[in-house]
């Protein structure tokens, strides 16, 4: 089976790129469209239907959480897997919460981007490690932190905080499963179950917790 | 985030189109959502009470930016402007019929007054539409803006202006002579005031706009020098090692660091020593990542302030990534820091060859000395996971020093 993904991003250069490097080294994937632009990809991604959108972060009109907003009620069996260069927490945590379901940074190489792809393409959520440190920050109690309202959305499980962990040391999947005693199959679980509680949380109130988040 | 709604509350702004005075009633219509007539039927209703309406309106009309030109307008319709004026003529009769009942004293004030707040009306209507030529020509002309019938209003506005002054004066000469003197002074003040209301909008508002253009012209230099300064010249030094991948690594990768740091503002000075935990680690990082030309990925949950301890426990941390870009044959190394109440813990991890600790040649100091000795005199611990073939991870501990324990 091939996974049919969608490139959208405002720079052609990264576009053709990416469609280079997924076109040479894998079969498992195919690139069947791209766009520049916000109202490109909502039209482009309703046209071609693909498995996969990458979607960058950061474009003029709105970025990559304006196009989940418009496509993602239409179109709830796309998937997005969000790509960027920003460092900022409070950007990447938001095209998270718009429904993206994992974050890569553009410097990934070629072979980890195709199986994130992959992993999403199968339901699965991808968290780098730089986004496993930003949710893990962003569930801390620390001072300052919004009131929990629901056990179940706003707190994370000692587990999930123990998966986060190691994924954000750089741990694969598979390390994080023999290291913590438990079966691939759990830590896809937990991974899933994070990325859940990052987008329903109500927990974040985000310009504050951006603000705080160098406070312990 | 994502919930912000879809509606954007405006700031209010006077209307241009459909306007029968300033366009205030309009833009207030506008900003609450409501429709005109009932906007303008309050103004018309509070002018029975001692003239509130008015001195409402022209306050809005005062403080109330125009919109500019360019924004879409509301199409002007003839019966809402039908209601409009038989409102404007229902509050004139209803203030007149309030100044009558009120008494004598409102009585020989309220026409003179009247006719002098039409002059002043007209006049600063004139001023809006001065406003509105600049805006559409993108011309510097004058306050007086151009054209004979601009003038022609100016002037009517001020004479009519000056007849209800003077009308006022006549009135009053029943007056002692100091007091007549003191109302023709203050009356002819306030009449000038009321005059100049315009110009001197306009004068604080060129002043803001300048400012405005000011700071981004600064932000744009700030721009363009640091751009110049770092990027440009990576990019010549990149150009000209084409041929040493290893080297145009090494450049990109410092380069993207820089201008990170300088974006998102991580407080990583060059010059100054990082105070905290994060600065330390980064800072450290990007010093393996020059010296030996491969990617330190970091990561730091939470953070606090580098004492004693923490600065030996990066400067362990840092020994481990030069380990590990020694030896390991990797090109990227992993780094996680995570400040908890209790203790700071940071990892390093490769995926490169590894190696077994107790077949470490004893030559290799690194490890040894610079690692656990640092830990060991500073109260943290170190545990190293290791086997040839499966990468090498130290995990670095330290505990905090806690307010009551010092």
């Amino acid at each position: 089976m091939t996974v049919r993904v969608f490139l959208v991003d405002d720079h052609a250069l990264f576009r053709a790129g990416v469609r280079a490097e997924l076109d040479s080294i894998t079969d498992e994937i195919e690139v069947v469209g791209e766009a520049g632009s916000v109202g490109e990809a909502v039209a482009g991604i309703a046209r071609h239907r693909p498995d996969v959108v990458l979607l960058d972060v950061h474009m003029p009109d709105g970025g990559g959480a304006e196009v989940l907003r418009q496509v993602r009620t239409a179109l709830p069996e796309v998937v997005f897997l969000a790509l960027s260069v920003s460092d900022a927490a409070e950007d990447v945590i938001a095209v998270i919460r718009a429904g993206a379901r994992g974050y890569v940074t553009k410097t990934i190489s070629s072979q980890e981007l195709v199986r994130a792809v992959v992993r999403v393409a199968e339901g699965d959520a991808v968290f780098s490690p730089r986004l496993a440190g930003f949710v893990l920050d962003a569930f801390a109690d620390r001072p300052g932190a919004a009131p929990i309202s629901d056990p179940e959305l706003d707190l994370l499980t000692p587990r999930e905080r123990d998966v986060l962990r190691l994924l954000a040391r750089g741990y694969a999947y598979k390390e994080i499963a023999s290291e913590l005693f438990i079966s691939v199959k759990t830590v896809e679980t937990h991974v899933s179950s994070v990325l859940r509680k990052t987008q329903l949380s109500n927990r974040y109130e985000l310009s504050r917790w951006a603000s705080d988040r160098r406070l312990v | 985030m994502e919930t912000v709604s879809d509606r954007t509350v405006e700031p209010v702004r006077r209307r241009r189109g459909g306007r029968v005075v300033a366009g205030v009633a309009g833009g207030v219509a506008e900003h609450l959502g409501v429709e005109v007539f009932w906007v303008r039927a309050v103004f018309a209703a509070l002018t029975a009470l001692n003239g509130v309406g008015v001195i409402a309106y022209g306050l809005l009309w005062l403080f109330v930016p125009q919109r500019p030109v360019g924004s879409p307008e509301p199409d002007e319709q003839p019966r809402e402007r039908q209601q409009a004026l038989g409102l404007v003529a229902l509050g004139i009769a209803a203030a007149a019929l309030s100044g009558l009942l009120t008494g004598p004293l409102s009585g020989w004030i309220a026409g003179p007054l009247a006719v002098a707040l039409v002059g002043a009306a007209v006049v600063w209507r004139e001023a809006d539409e001065a406003q509105r030529r600049r805006w559409r020509d993108g011309a510097r002309s004058g306050f007086l803006g151009a054209g004979r019938t601009g003038l022609i209003r100016v002037v009517a506005g001020v004479a009519l202006v000056a007849v209800g002054i003077g009308v006022l004066l006549i009135n009053s000469y029943g007056l002692d002579q100091i007091r007549f003197a003191l109302l023709a002074v203050v009356a002819t003040l306030g009449g000038v005031a009321v005059l100049t209301v315009p110009l001197w909008i306009k004068l604080i508002n060129d002043l803001g706009e300048e400012r405005r253009v000011r700071i981004r012209t600064e932000e744009r230099a700030e721009i363009a020098a640091h751009l110049h300064d770092s990027v440009l010249q990576t990019l010549a030094l990149i150009q000209k090692q084409a041929e040493q991948p290893r080297e145009v690594r090494r450049l990109a990768r410092g380069q993207e660091r820089q201008l990170r740091d300088w974006l998102y503002g991580r407080e990583v000075g060059e010059a100054g020593k990082p105070t905290t935990l994060s600065a330390a680690v980064a800072r450290a990082a990007g010093e393996v990542e020059d010296t030996f030309a491969l990617t330190v990925s970091q990561v730091v949950v939470g953070d606090c302030d580098l004492d004693h301890n923490l600065l030996a426990m990066v400067q362990a941390a840092r020994e481990a990534m030069v380990n590990a870009a020694k030896h390991a044959g990797v090109a990227e190394i992993s780094v996680y820091g995570e400040v908890e109440p209790e203790q700071v813990a940071v990892f390093v991890r490769d995926r490169g060859k590894g190696f077994d600790p107790d077949l470490v040649s004893a030559d290799r100091h690194g490890l040894a000395d610079s690692i656990r000795g640092r830990m060991d005199r500073h109260g943290g611990e170190v545990r190293l996971r290791t086997a040839p073939g499966e990468g090498t991870e130290v995990q670095l501990r330290m505990p905090r020093k806690t307010e009551a324990g010092t």
